[in-house]
């Protein structure tokens, strides 16, 4: 392995309260050393002069879908993390509703091989549930020892009360966190979008935000009677936000994040029976998207995650309420974030390092990542957060397209990707 | 000025002038008197959902104007193998020169006028639009009024399910009409008043009723309800025509359904009867405002 200096950059290491300029060397895969601009004492192998860019931990996406094994037709764990090298991720932690499911320590490690082409870490999130079915409890202690670094029956809740509980109990004996996508799916009905004024206008049948809210009041309370770590899975609705401030007021540990295109935009992008705008949860009112935007100001949420959902034209080129849930975001996430958090003056860049590397690497447990701190390893983004540009979703790393941000202006640019000490993306 | 439009995928986009000439040439068309407008051309009629009264409606139509059809149901080989709107329209666009599509998804229409460039002609999209009724609606009310501007048009009933009544709601909005919505919480969600400029919303259907120009009817789409409670006693006793509900209305107000209609349900046979009832003369001019439609839309030169 050799050494690398970081030359002439800004360090934003939220985890160790650092904001200025400094050179960071990385040595062996770890950080060796980091010194006052100029001032580094190691001798390199290589130098990149980083000048006027930001130095940040590797950024960690809580919520992807890499489809792999069984439905490479939409991505691969080699294309997905691919995406995630440009998009400045360093680790992606998989969703399980993969074919099969992955509940079982053997898909568990297997996504993990090095025979996946894997250009960034994937940490499995394994299924909550035997096949996600919300029935009995998978094997969770083998799982950990596996490499999964939560459970989720993610794009299904654990709508048993019971089930809920025992999954929240057994997680925290064994240290994992449980990660919920919250839906009352009695009350959405797998409907194709938000319930209000656009929905009755568009003739679809909606989702109420009850549908979110009320699942999360529910496992707010089931954690506070269990113990255990909660972690809400893509928030959309203002409503679930007040019940995650509930909880933390009562000391429950929740934490909760946010998907780009939740504080991007709003139920109205329907519009148009424009597929590239159908997710789950759905987008909703302007009034929950502009809660989205002060819980991300004030605190309330966690971590911005991607929910990176790819699917092939076939599958949402159809009417709106057939077409797939879900849109791609890996590649776009930190220009989401800075176009219209930072740029706006809501946030500074260290708040936005906290929420894409810092808060995400505590919740599932990523030990010496989430820092740059001397001695962590040397997962390393390093972007440009004046650079203005147009993303071209025909140039994509993921093998699906299926996304409304072809075209837009975003501000903020990924230059490099390193992780382990080693360059996997670079537009230096 | 607007580009002619080549599709009708719904009212919203017409303006009252493009609504207004479709109109006034229906008043020139009868099914009994043929003409040759649309002689040679081919339409295809591509049924996903069941439909007598708009499919014959627009075969006639078309027929009526020298055009040839085609009707395609979804029990079509094709269609139940699994084939997509896309490669079906795809399809069709290499033999036929328009599309009358009628689809149980909203948007269906849209979609597909967005994949293939042939004319579409939307004849109903799940719960979202049905454009011809509504212009075959406003026909039959300027039959029997000087004019929209002012006149009180109530719609009752099943209000959520109904893509006749967004249609209708665009329209009479367009040409000045007040449009008032009357129905139970479940059928009628209170979003329903963001639709379109001057839609009301009255609960209760004496106070709906009242003053009325026009009071149109809605059956309870049974089939789409999927899980929702309707008690069928209380609906009824709530918001059923009667004879005595109907003189709170103006005395020349008419009553209009798009049909099917349920008796016993939403009315009582007395008033589907009545001669203040037109649904008759609604079907008439059903096939007379298609043939404006399909003139206007595929008329003139190729």
């Amino acid at each position: 392995m050799s050494t690398i200096l970081l030359q002439g950059g800004h360090l934003v290491d939220p985890a160790s309260g650092f904001d200025k300029p400094a050179d960071v060397v990385l040595r062996d895969g770890r950080v060796e050393e980091i010194a006052e601009p100029g001032k580094a004492k190691a001798t390199p192998d290589e130098t990149l002069n980083v000048k006027g860019l930001i130095v940040a931990p590797g950024f960690i996406d809580l919520h992807v879908h890499l489809r792999e094994p069984g439905q490479t037709h939409k991505e691969s764990i080699a294309t997905g993390t691919a995406a995630a090298a440009a998009g400045g991720f360093t680790s992606l932690c998989a969703m399980p509703n993969t074919r099969p499911i992955n509940d079982s320590p053997a898909v568990t490690r297997w996504m993990q091989d090095e025979e996946r082409g894997a250009v960034v870490n994937v940490f499995p999130i394994a299924a909550a549930t035997l096949g996600s079915l919300g029935e009995k409890l998978s094997d969770y202690r083998g799982l950990k020892r596996a490499g999964a670094v939560a459970l989720s029956d993610d794009g299904k809740p654990i709508l048993d009360d019971h089930v809920m509980r025992e999954a929240l109990a057994l997680a925290a004996k064994v240290g994992l966190p449980v990660i919920q996508h919250a839906e009352d799916t009695k009350i959405s009905q797998g409907n194709p979008m938000n319930e209000g004024a656009t929905s009755f206008k568009l003739g679809l049948r909606g989702q109420p935000s009850a549908s979110e809210w009320q699942m999360v009041e529910r496992d707010i309370r089931l954690t506070s009677q269990e113990g255990g770590r909660l972690h809400v899975a893509h928030v959309s609705t203002a409503k679930s936000l007040d019940m995650v401030r509930l909880g933390r007021a009562s000391k429950v540990n929740v934490t909760a994040e946010v998907t780009p295109h939740h504080f991007l935009f709003t139920e109205e992008s329907c519009a148009n029976y424009d597929t590239r705008y159908k997710m789950n949860p759905p987008l909703r009112s302007a009034a929950d998207r502009a809660a989205m935007l002060a819980g991300l100001v004030d605190g309330t949420i966690d971590a911005i995650a991607t929910d990176h959902a790819p699917h092939a034209l076939f599958e949402k080129e159809v009417e709106f309420d057939k077409a797939a849930f879900g849109i791609t975001g890996l590649e776009i996430a930190l220009a989401a974030a800075i176009t219209e958090l930072h740029h706006t003056g809501k946030v500074s860049l260290s708040r936005i390092v906290e929420l894409l590397s810092t808060n995400p690497a505590k919740i599932v447990g990523l030990t010496g990542r989430g820092t740059l701190a001397v001695g962590s390893i040397a997962d390393v983004t390093i972007f440009d957060p004046k650079k203005r540009w147009t993303y071209d979703v025909a140039q994509t790393r993921s093998r699906s397209r299926n996304c409304p941000y072809g075209g837009m202006q975003f501000y903020g640019k990924v230059r490099v990707t390193i992780v382990g000490g080693k360059v996997v993306f670079s537009e230096l | 000025m607007k580009a002619k439009p080549r599709s009708l995928l719904g009212i919203e986009p017409l303006d009252s002038r493009q609504i207004l000439e479709i109109l006034t040439l229906a008043k020139r068309m009868n099914p009994a008197r043929p003409r040759t407008t649309l002689r040679g051309r081919r339409i295809a009629l591509l049924f996903y959902e069941n439909s007598t009264r708009t499919r014959t409606s627009f075969e006639i139509a078309a027929k009526s104007l020298g055009a040839s059809t085609v009707v395609i149901h979804a029990t079509t080989a094709s269609i139940e193998k699994g084939e997509s709107l896309k490669d079906t329209g795809q399809t069709l666009q290499s033999i036929v020169d328009a599309i009358v599509i009628r689809h149980p998804s909203s948007g269906a229409p849209i979609l597909l006028s967005r994949l293939i460039e042939i004319p579409i002609i939307n004849a109903g999209d799940g719960m979202h639009a049905h454009p011809s009724q509504a212009l075959l609606d406003a026909f039959t009310i300027l039959d029997h009024k000087k004019s929209m501007k002012g006149l009180k048009i109530v719609t009752i009933g099943d209000i959520f399910h109904s893509r006749v009544a967004r249609s209708d709601a665009h329209l009479f909005s367009k040409l000045g009409a007040r449009v008032v919505f009357c129905g139970p919480d479940v059928l009628l969600p209170q979003s329903a008043l963001e639709l379109a400029p001057g839609v009301e919303i009255v609960r209760d259907m004496e106070e709906a009723i009242r003053g009325a120009d026009v009071v149109m009817m809605l059956r309870v789409q049974q089939e789409r309800l999927s899980g929702m409670q309707i008690n069928v006693d209380e609906y009824i006793r709530r918001y059923q025509l009667t004879a005595a509900r109907l003189k709170l209305a103006k005395k020349d107000a008419i009553v209009m359904h798009p049909g099917p209609m349920i008796r016993g349900m939403e009315m009582t046979d007395e008033v589907a009867d009545c001669k203040q009832s037109v649904v008759l003369e609604q079907v008439l001019n059903g096939v007379k405002v298609r043939m404006a439609i399909l003139a206007t839309l595929l008329g003139g030169k190729r």
